[in-house]
């Protein structure tokens, strides 16, 4: 009797009242995902990464080609994706409260966002940020997937680097032609940080008590690169400060996202 | 003496021994901080500051917590230099006759180390204001390469794996988790304590002391020719100019304009506060000058010519000598002795 009960309550979840999040846990793997996946009242945003038509691998190999013409490899890649916001049918809006997540493309499951103590409905669109609100960026310290020893946190000009990108391509004109892109700045007309809504091609997401829909989404790091500013490896291949440069690639990321499939 | 009484009186009843340990405390262990001590406060005629911690309530635990970060060299890769190092509590916490600061492996950096009071009425910190916000200040000279050069994630692995650490984040936070949030806010709880309201300055403006005729002529003079920038009572108005000074051609500080890549900032710095100033040479943001003449001099000078030189500083300050005499009179009654004597501030 007593298992029996743990079971069901282990197994439903309260769409009211969320259980306390503890993120200061140092078990936490710190991209702002609970461990455990839900069974009710939530989605999930599964990302996979390519570039161009190729799936995405982390190693030296010069296997990519941008739309400029140069080769490249790809080795690291980091991104915030914040302010989560699904739009019902009704038009009712629902925001994930706190809503931080750092995706790591090396680790997948970073690439899992599952949104939680959502309520029940039928969503027919999302829209998010890529990077970090400016709120955060000038709050002080932050823990969780905001905390600054993820290494997406500039310590001399504080803000939140919102999306970095690193590997090798023989264009750059870098040591051992290494390229490095940090994308930052948070205020005033370099801002890094976009909000995008990837549509759902009219399909939708139903959300109940007992299911968790999965939208399939694709996250294309050569966009980065291209529409509407192509980036020449050989000329710009190293950034870490916010401006001009910097404010090229986030009008590039803004069409990375493409939503392939959902499965309720 | 109260306090020792009342452990005796507790120990007591356990074992004669704990009397005898209670009572025979040796006078070079310092004295246990009481809640009046961490207590944050807006000093009189002071405005509401920045940070209030509101969302980090500062106790005994946080602010000796935040102490013993302050001055651990663990902070740096090599376990060698602390933030004491540089920022000394005898020069208020500046570093006491260093131009630049010499960090990790004896490389040294482009600006003067400044020195550290009244931190929670500042919107912005550093030389250029490139950190925003109090808490994340520490984070800066963590990670900077010529200074302690380590990554956070190194330094609290360093502290989760020390003995005391645990036990002391738990008496400040409630759990033994160590986070950089929780490393910061304890820095925070001890650097935002550190208030310097009690100068002779400070004394005249309550009622309790009085300036002598040169002090007051030097106030007279700093009303009417430096108080525009250097705001009473912070003695700054937190914000940047380009104060004339030629830019040193071996280093070519663009100071705020590095932050925010606008032309329009080039060679501003931060208004530093000039509290404790007769005690924090050398001076400038990067400490060219050696004596408080050196920088009246400056001021009573020929300024750099640019395009964003302050306009207030168009022709520089005329300054009589009789006025270069009652102000740096004037500047020496803004020493707080109070401040950079205070025990709690000492490393322990």
């Amino acid at each position: 009797m007593l298992s029996a009960f743990a079971l069901v309550s282990s197994c439903k979840k309260d769409p009211v009242d969320p259980p306390p999040v503890d993120n200061t846990s140092n078990n936490n793997n710190n991209n702002g995902n609970d461990t455990t996946p839900p069974t009710g009242n939530a989605v999930c945003l599964d990302i996979t990464h390519v570039v161009g038509a190729l799936p995405l691998r982390l190693d030296q190999t010069l296997r990519y080609q941008n739309l400029n013409g140069d080769s490249f490899s790809v080795e690291l890649v980091k991104y915030y994706i914040s302010n989560i916001v699904f739009m019902d049918s009704a038009g009712n809006t629902w925001a994930e409260p706190e809503s931080y997540h750092l995706v790591n493309a090396a680790d997948e499951l970073s690439c899992k966002i599952y949104v939680e103590n959502m309520p029940a409905g039928v969503y027919n669109s999302v829209s998010f940020m890529i990077g970090v609100d400016s709120t955060r960026n000038v709050s002080g310290a932050q823990t969780g997937a905001l905390d600054p020893a993820n290494g997406m946190f500039w310590t001399w000009s504080s803000g939140y680097i919102m999306a970095k990108v690193e590997g090798h391509s023989p264009s750059s004109t870098q040591a051992f032609n290494a390229y490095v892109f940090h994308i930052g700045g948070f205020s005033g007309q370099y801002a890094g940080q976009r909000i995008v809504s990837p549509s759902f091609n009219s399909a939708q997401a139903i959300v109940t008590s007992s299911t968790v829909p999965l939208i399939s989404v694709t996250g294309d790091i050569n966009e980065w690169f291209q529409t509407p500013n192509v980036i020449d490896f050989s000329s710009v291949n190293i950034m870490n400060t916010p401006g001009p440069t910097s404010t090229m690639f986030a009008d590039n990321y803004m069409d990375m996202f493409t939503v392939t499939s959902i499965q309720n | 003496m109260k306090k020792l009484l009342v452990y005796g009186v507790i120990a007591l009843p356990l074992s004669i021994a704990a009397v005898f340990t209670g009572c025979s405390v040796d006078a070079e262990i310092p004295e246990e901080l009481t809640k009046e001590d961490v207590k944050f406060y807006v000093p009189q005629g002071f405005p509401q500051p920045v940070y209030n911690f509101a969302a980090n309530p500062v106790s005994i635990e946080g602010f000796e917590l935040g102490r013993k970060l302050f001055y651990d060299p663990r902070l740096s890769r090599d376990n060698t230099i602390s933030c004491g190092s540089c920022h000394m509590q005898s020069g208020a916490f500046s570093h006491i006759e260093h131009r630049v600061s010499h960090g990790i492996d004896g490389l040294t950096g482009t600006r003067n180390a400044p020195g550290l009071w009244n931190l929670a009425w500042h919107q912005t910190f550093m030389w250029d204001g490139g950190i925003n916000h109090i808490e994340s200040q520490p984070l800066g000279p963590i990670a900077n390469p010529v200074e302690m050069d380590e990554n956070i994630a190194n330094v609290l692995v360093k502290l989760r794996n020390d003995a005391n650490y645990p036990r002391m984040f738990e008496a400040a936070f409630g759990s033994d988790t160590i986070t950089t949030q929780r490393m910061m806010w304890a820095m925070t709880q001890f650097q935002g304590l550190m208030i310097s309201a009690n100068s002779k300055y400070d004394q005249v403006q309550r009622g309790e002391a009085q300036f002598t005729q040169a002090e007051q002529s030097g106030l007279a003079t700093f009303r009417s020719k430096c108080s525009s920038c250097h705001t009473e009572p912070l003695f700054t108005d937190d914000s940047f100019h380009n104060n004339g000074l030629p830019p040193e051609p071996t280093v070519m500080d663009a100071g705020r304009m590095r932050i925010t890549n606008d032309p329009a900032d080039s060679l501003k710095f931060k208004t530093p506060s000039l509290r404790n100033i007769a005690i924090t040479g050398p001076y400038m943001h990067d400490g060219r000058f050696v004596t408080l003449a050196q920088c009246l001099n400056h001021y009573s000078g020929t300024m750099y010519p640019s395009s964003t030189l302050d306009p207030q500083l168009t022709s520089g300050i005329p300054l009589t000598a009789q006025e270069k005499s009652d102000l740096l009179a004037f500047l020496a009654t803004l020493t707080d002795y109070t401040f950079i004597q205070d025990p709690k501030f000492k490393e322990q």
